[in-house]
Parts: C-alpha cells; structure tokens; sequence
C-alpha cells in the first residue's frame, strides 16, 4: 500500500509531477526505488537524444576527417580532438559558464521580444544546455569509431562500386555507409554505453537541478546525504544502470542482426560487448 | 610579489594581470595542480597493482580465487564509475571508523546506526576531531586515491587478463616442456610478454584515468575545479582584484591543460609501444627488427 503511495507521489516527481518535497525523514525502500527511478528518467531523455542527433553529425564529422580537403579536415580533426581529449566534467563547467554568460555579452533579441529572451535563458538549465554538450561529446567519439570503420572499409568494394559505374551520393549511401556502419556498430554499441553513463554526471557539474529535479544519481545522492547509508540508494542506481546497459545491448544487437542479415550464420560478426568507462 | 603590486587598482592592463595572477590565491591554485599529477602518479601504479592481483586470481586453478578475480573485474562493468566513486568514499570512510571503534571502544552501549546517523565513539572518529587541517586533507585525500585505485584497479584487471590469453600459447607449453614448475611458467615467460598486448588497453585507460582526475572535486577534495570556480567567481571592489565572473576562463585554461596533458600521454605512449614491441614475436616487432637489420 505505502509503495503505490510512493508511486502516487514521485514517480514522475524528476518532471516536477507530484509531491513537492522529496521524502525528509523515515525514508522506505520504496521511496527510494521509486524516485530514483523517476530519475532515471532524466538519464534515458539525455542518452536517446544525444545519441540520436549525435549519430547524425558523427556521420558528417567522419566523412570531414576522412576527406581529402585541408579545409574540411582540419576543423574535424581539431574538434574530435577537443572533445574527446578533454574531460565531460570540465566541459560541463565550461559549457555552464558560457551559456550563463549567453544574454549578459548582449545578444539582443529586441525584434522578436520576450519569446527569444526566455529562450537565451534555456541553456543553461539542463534539458537545454546539458544535452547540447552530450550531443558534441559523443559525436566526437562517434566520429573518431566511424572514421576508423570508414578507414576500413575493404577496397574491393570500392573497386567493386566503381566498375559498376556508381559513384560520389550514390556510391557513399549504397556501399560506403552501410558497410562503414557493420564494422563500426560494434564499437558504437561500447560507446552508447558510455554515453548513458556519462549522462550521470550532468546535475553533478554545474547544471542546477531546477526544484530539485534531477536524475538517478542526484536522488541517489540526496539519499545517501539524508540517510548517511549508502548501502541502499548507490546500489539501486547501480541496478537501475544495469537494466539499461542489458536494454541498449539488446537494442543495439537487434540492429547489428539486421546489418549483417545478408551474411551467412559464421560470418556475421557477434556483438563483443566491452563498456568503458568515463570519458 | 612584484614592488608595484601594492595598490592594483592604479595600475594598467599588463601590470595587474601580472599581480593578479601571482597573488597568494593563484599560488593555490597553481599548487591544486601537483594534486592531479600526484593522484596520477599514486593511482596508476596502484591500480596496476589491483589490476595485476585480479588478472593472476582470475586465472587461478581454486575456483573461489578465480571468481573472486572475476567478480572484482566484471563489478564496475555496466555501472557509471561516478556511482562507485561516491559509493566507496562514504563507504571506506565508514569501514575504517567501524573497525576503530570495534577495536577501541568495545563496550560502547549506544548503536553505531541511529536512523539518519552513523556515531562512533570519540576515539574512534577519523581523523581525530583534534586533528590539524592538514591530516584531515591527506586523509580525505587518501581515501579518493584508494577510491580511484579500486575503480581503475578493476578496468586493468579486465585488460591484463585478455593480455595474458592474447601470449601466444606454445611459448607457455615450450617453457613447461623445460620442466619449469606453474609459477616459473607465469613469472618468466608470461608476465615478461603481456606487456605489449596490455599497452593499447592500458594506454586507453591511462588517458581515461587523466580524464577522471577532474571527478575529484566532487569527493570534496580541493583541486584544480575547485580553485577554478573559487577564483574565478566574481569579486566585487571590496576586494582587492575586482573583477566580473571569470569561471569561464578559468575553465577554458583547465581544458587546454587537460588537452595539453592528452596529447603529451600520447606521444609518450607512442614511444612505448615501439620500445616494447622489440624482440617481440608481433608485427611491430618483426618490423622493427628489419629496420636495424
């Protein structure tokens, strides 16, 4: 009974639904459980759309790597390696601080009125600005495992594409990309991941947990805070993490089935799953 | 530090950034940095140590060993480390002052869990509550070392234990051919040659391990993000540098020292790998024994 109570009260408390105040004192298991997980809420929002827009710019930034031209080369490479050599924590603050300042260095939205500035302001609450800096991480990382695939790519389909006439748009979307996406998906599976892990620093860096509406981590931690017990709350995180990783192994698996459904059963290449770890 | 430091707000542009940037504070801060490069320099090796231990117990022929290896490696997989570290730093922290006040006050009539508080006896509070600042600092320091070397401890583990399967087998079954006993096989032949197939893995590591020196903040150590969003908030004329908020720059500077950091690991990195791959039974070996022959 006092479980659908907690339920009733914080299970979408991280969208600011339900009960005002999170739990003060006799806090239950199911308390914890259930606004943790709300939490998690707000880690699966970060992941999905991170990786999504990131997939797409990845694509980009690794065909500008791979290419040719010094003018598109070079901002590739400098920006892969901007992001991928410097640590997420910092390029939160960083990110923080810059977005902060955002209104303050006098962008003036005066033609379009109080429409743009509420959305100057947007930045730098988390669901804005967090996901901005997630979505730049992981497509360099992203970029860096595709431009290796794209490296890899065996040069007797491209011989193959070139004697049967194809080439520049058509040669990269029917031979280039979906090979480039075989041998990669293994090592973008690893970093997906990674991306969902990371997604457990954003309200520990900078970005305020607007009415205390945070993730898993955040209600985690304000537990442990509340309980001085950490035996409870870091190991429901510690699960809640789990199911997810086990669910994006899954998901991912599917996709790398249908990838590789034109090779025979031995061929295909199996999913060797091997989560790193911060970046 | 310089004579015309003592009244900054007269001076021009160059000049006060020249005090600004050497006034006692910034000695802080430019002091924060040997924290990062002292927790790099205690936690690789021990976390190689770790690492080392598990890879050896994982392999063991008494099975309890060879799960307890493997449980220890597999445990930070699929978890975001950010969770152990917070996990273990309170944990450790109540662990030690547990066993001391088991040790030192065995009568102690009260609980030890009172709801929302953890209470040891007086003697057994660590550091002591009369303890200098300093101790309480080496100690919260100590314990976020040992932390990073349990995590990362794990992650090299996982990666000598593929380093020891990746030796070519024959040189294990040669060197048993010779009569060498279990643990002549492992310390002579063995380890001796894992090293170039743990680098890559292990380089990787090194440079997450560069990338997490930053979580330290957050176990309420003083490092560098610390003194960055110290320094760099914003001081008004009561002080005796105002200035508006610099957090922003003194993040951008933290990035380029972590960029700088990254590049420098990877160069050395790069070196090594080509050091040990001589006399190596691998393609760069081979490679290089035809350059000098």
């Amino acid at each position: 009974m006092i479980c659908a109570q907690a339920l009733e009260a914080y299970g979408l408390r991280a969208l600011g639904i339900g009960e005002r105040l999170l739990p003060q004192a006799d806090i239950t298991l199911c308390q914890q459980v259930v606004l943790i997980g709300s939490g998690m809420i707000w880690n699966v929002y970060f992941g999905i759309l991170a990786l999504g827009f990131g997939f797409v710019f990845a694509v980009a930034l690794a065909v500008a790597k791979a290419s040719p031209t010094r003018a598109l080369r070079k901002p590739a490479e400098w920006f892969i390696f901007i992001f991928r050599g410097s640590p997420l924590f910092i390029q939160f603050f960083m990110a923080y601080e810059a977005f902060v300042m955002l209104p303050r260095i006098g962008f003036e939205f005066t033609l379009l009125g109080v429409d743009i500035a509420a959305e100057t302001r947007w930045f730098a609450r988390a669901w804005l600005g967090a996901l901005i800096v997630l979505f730049l991480n992981t497509s360099a990382y992203t970029a860096e495992i595709f431009y290796g695939a794209l490296r890899a790519v065996p040069k007797g389909d491209l011989e193959a594409a070139d004697a049967f006439g194809l080439s520049g748009w058509k040669k990269f979307r029917r031979i280039t990309f979906p090979t480039t996406m075989r041998l990669a998906w293994p090592a973008y599976t690893n970093e997906a991941i990674f991306l969902f892990h990371a997604t457990a620093l954003v309200f520990f860096s900078s970005f305020p947990a607007f009415q205390q509406r945070g993730d898993a981590l955040y209600y985690a931690n304000y537990f442990a805070d509340r309980t001085f017990n950490p035996f409870v709350p870091y190991p429901i995180v510690a699960i809640y993490f789990v199911i997810l990783t086990l669910g994006i192994i899954w998901g991912f698996a599917v996709i790398n089935r249908r990838l590789n459904r034109h090779l025979p059963n031995a061929e295909r290449q199996r999913l060797r799953i091997r989560p790193q770890v911060i970046r | 530090m310089f004579e015309f430091c003592t009244d900054p707000s007269t001076l021009d542009t160059f000049r006060w950034f020249s005090c600004y940037l050497t006034n006692g504070a910034h000695a802080l801060f430019y002091q924060s940095f040997l924290v990062v490069f002292a927790l790099l320099a205690v936690t690789a090796p021990v976390s190689l140590a770790f690492g080392f231990g598990a890879a050896a117990a994982s392999r063991a022929r008494m099975l309890p060993v060879a799960w307890l290896g493997k449980l220890y490696t597999a445990m930070v997989r699929g978890v975001p480390d950010i969770v152990f570290f917070l996990f273990f730093i309170l944990v450790l922290d109540q662990a030690i002052e547990y066993l001391r006040h088991q040790i030192n006050c065995p009568d102690w009539p009260e609980e030890i869990r009172q709801g929302a508080n953890f209470l040891v006896c007086p003697e057994a509070r660590t550091p002591s509550s009369n303890a200098p600042q300093w101790v309480h600092e080496v100690y919260g320091f100590a314990l976020a070392v040992f932390t990073y070397a349990i995590v990362f401890g794990a992650f090299c583990g996982n990666v000598l234990y593929g380093a020891m399967r990746a030796v070519p087998h024959a040189q294990l079954e040669t060197a048993e051919a010779y009569g060498m006993s279990r643990a002549q096989v492992f310390w002579r032949v063995l380890v001796p040659q894992m090293w170039i197939y743990a680098l890559p893995g292990l380089g990787n590591i090194w440079l997450i391990l560069i990338k997490a020196t930053p979580l330290l903040f957050l176990l309420g150590i003083e490092d560098v993000v610390y003194w960055a969003r110290e320094l760099g908030g914003s001081r008004n004329s009561s002080y005796q540098y105002p200035h508006p908020d610099w957090r922003f720059w003194y993040f951008l500077g933290l990035l380029v020292f972590y960029l700088c950091l990254t590049r420098v690991s990877e160069i050395a990195l790069a070196w090594l790998t080509q050091r040990l791959s001589r006399g190596q039974a691998t393609a760069a070996g081979e490679a290089l024994r035809k350059a000098t022959a």
